[in-house]
């Protein structure tokens, strides 16, 4: 379970930093959003995996799991997911300003570097 | 509790309730927008004079969130440094404030609620006692940071915004990472307590807290534009506003406040095995940055870009000051650190109201048409310049000053005196030549179609920093005895610790 988790983790950060170095606005969304999912999987996990035990106190409960790991993925995804939403919108905005979806606004005929 | 025990919440909540009001006042005339927004960044003021009269002692103020006692709930800690801190941003705001009102505020839309938002994420990432919550706070500045990088839109602005933008989430998804590693071994996200749990780590758990928190030292330096990655900041403060501009030169430091914070607390000399995680790397890389910024500032091209790598530079000299670690020099860092602030925030309104006068040339560093008022601008940049370039007797010369007698122990003496005056004498010869090229080398007559004299009311707030940087030079006794405590304070975190977590006992 722990190598699968790890891998997970891994195998989105990799495709993560991949596409937020590419040259066009798109790809660099995906990555940016790929890379939230890989740390809001990696700052759950950080309270140890447990299965079907209670995060509360509970009279009947033999052993607990860490609840504050769950909040802190709760605010880090509220907040990514806003960030996501601003940087979609922005990538909108370049495109229309600048007249294409190169990260540096290239000019038309000169954005070979695609 | 008595009400003045709430006043350490006060510099959190009072940006954030005027963000909100502004926000429903939106449809109301600019005037009631604009004098609600003024007032609330006064109010801080008084607020922040008041933590700083209170910490100045070495008391170190608790607020505990919602009363959940340390290491369990959230704390709010107001010391000599979160105080200074405060009063530095509140000071800076108003100036910042009173150039925007002017005309600045309405070229988008919401301006006053971002800047409220920023004052509010900048105070909150000053007083929080909790790494996590540091996060968030850095991400409420950011998120408004955001907004007023883009006020007003513009090609360069986007294209420049984009870039800011996409830098910063990777750098919150770096946090994050440091923060998970950090939590999943120490089980805590206090920062005190995280002091106590990092002091015993175990072994096999070094690896982790070591790279945790170089990463976290990553995402300080990205924040405060540290060699390598200050390459988001020229554009970006070059192209936005300059009220922006100028709020944002104290954004840097928020960077720089953290990277003191954390390794002076969590990492310092008692930190056991992880004790001076920092020291191999800081100083140099300071000091390098101070020579990239520098070079910078010689081959600028407009004004603005000048300013942009005139806050590059002047990170560097204040991390070198942090770097070398004793009080002496973490005092001349702090001593340096609202001086720097106000410098590059006056330059950047004085770029503003000189490309106005230019008119078509904006702040282009060529020479053009003579500008009305060039006297009284003329006046203005020469003090401002000195004022930047660290010159005698301004307080950018009593930092380089303390800083240099700091080093004078330090392995690192020589580069640091080389490096230290060199770039002094950099910037002088830059700043220099963009005054003559600005305000001597000129031909032709006035271009009045395009050109705008700057009015009183424009130069008002530039002559109100300068003023505080006189008034720095002034009170340097008292403020410099209050930048040694500060450093004494930050240096023997065990005060701290104890304040924090005293509370659970």
């Amino acid at each position: 379970m722990e190598a699968m988790i790890a891998l997970v983790i891994g195998v989105l950060t990799t495709g993560g930093v991949f596409l937020s170095l590419r040259g066009t606005t798109f790809p660099v969304v995906l990555g940016l959003t790929l890379l939230s999912y890989a740390v809001n999987l990696f700052l759950f996990i950080m309270g140890r995996l447990a299965i079907g035990v209670p995060p509360v106190i509970n009279a009947a409960a033999e052993s607990y799991t860490d609840p504050l790991p769950q909040a802190l993925v709760l605010t880090a995804i509220v907040i990514s997911f806003g960030m996501t939403a601003f940087v979609i919108v922005l990538a909108l905005k370049a495109r229309s300003e600048l007249g294409n979806d190169h990260v540096d606004g290239l000019h038309h005929g000169e954005d070979s570097h695609r | 509790m008595t009400s003045f025990a709430h006043l350490p919440i006060l510099p959190v909540l009072l940006p954030l309730l005027s963000g909100i009001v502004l926000l429903a006042l939106r449809n109301q005339s600019l005037t009631l927008q604009r004098s609600v927004s003024l007032l609330a960044a006064m109010a801080l003021i008084p607020l922040a004079i008041t933590l700083t009269q209170t910490a100045s002692d070495g008391t170190h103020l608790v607020y505990a969130l919602g009363n959940w006692v340390a290491p369990f709930g959230i704390v709010l800690v107001v010391d000599r440094l979160a105080a200074w801190m405060l009063l530095t941003t509140s000071l800076l705001a108003v100036f910042a404030l009173l150039y925007a009102i002017r005309g600045g505020d309405t070229e988008g839309r919401h301006f006053h609620v971002l800047f409220q938002l920023q004052l509010f994420g900048l105070n909150g990432a000053f007083l929080t006692g909790d790494l996590f919550n540091l996060f968030v706070f850095f991400e409420i500045l950011l998120l408004a940071s955001y907004g007023l990088l883009l006020h007003g839109g513009g090609r360069n602005r986007v294209k420049a915004g984009l870039h800011f933008v996409v830098i910063n989430l990777i750098g919150s998804t770096l946090f994050l990472f440091a923060v998970g590693t950090l939590y999943g071994v120490t089980g805590t996200l206090n920062m005190a307590d995280l002091a106590v749990k990092l002091a015993q780590t175990s072994p096999e758990n070094l690896p982790l807290v070591q790279s945790a928190g170089l990463l976290l030292f990553a995402v300080f330096a990205l924040k405060a534009a540290l060699l390598p990655l200050y390459l988001w900041l020229p554009a970006a403060y070059a192209h936005t506003s300059a009220p922006v501009a100028a709020l944002f030169a104290i954004m840097t430091k928020g960077g720089a406040y953290s990277i003191l914070r954390v390794y002076s607390l969590m990492f310092g000399d008692a930190a056991g095995p992880v004790a001076n995680l920092l020291d191999a790397w800081l100083a140099p890389l300071a000091l390098i940055t101070l020579v990239l910024g520098m070079l910078g500032v010689l081959a600028s091209s407009t004004l603005k870009q000048q300013a942009a790598y005139l806050v590059v530079a002047s990170i560097g000299m204040l991390l070198l000051a942090f770097g070398l670690g004793t009080v002496d020099s973490v005092a001349a860092g702090l001593y340096y650190l609202p001086h720097s602030t106000f410098a590059a925030a006056a330059l950047f309104l004085l770029a503003d109201a000189i490309s106005r006068a230019r008119g078509s040339l904006s702040d282009h560093l060529e020479s053009g048409p003579i500008m009305q008022n060039a006297r009284v601008l003329g006046g203005l940049f020469f003090i401002v310049a000195v004022a930047n370039a660290g010159l005698p007797p301004l307080s950018g010369f009593l930092g380089k000053f303390m800083l240099l007698k700091a080093a004078i122990e330090s392995p690192l003496m020589v580069w640091v005196w080389s490096v230290v005056l060199a770039t002094g004498l950099a910037s002088m010869i830059a700043l220099a030549r963009s005054g003559s090229l600005l305000f001597y080398r000129t031909h032709g007559s006035h271009d009045s179609a395009s050109q705008t004299p700057p009015t009183s009311a424009a130069l008002a707030p530039i002559v109100g920093l300068l003023a505080l940087i006189v008034g720095l030079v002034i009170w340097a006794g008292p403020l410099s005895t209050y930048a040694t405590d500060t450093a004494e304070q930050l240096l023997a975190p065990q005060r701290y610790i104890d304040a924090v977590l005293g509370i659970a006992q």
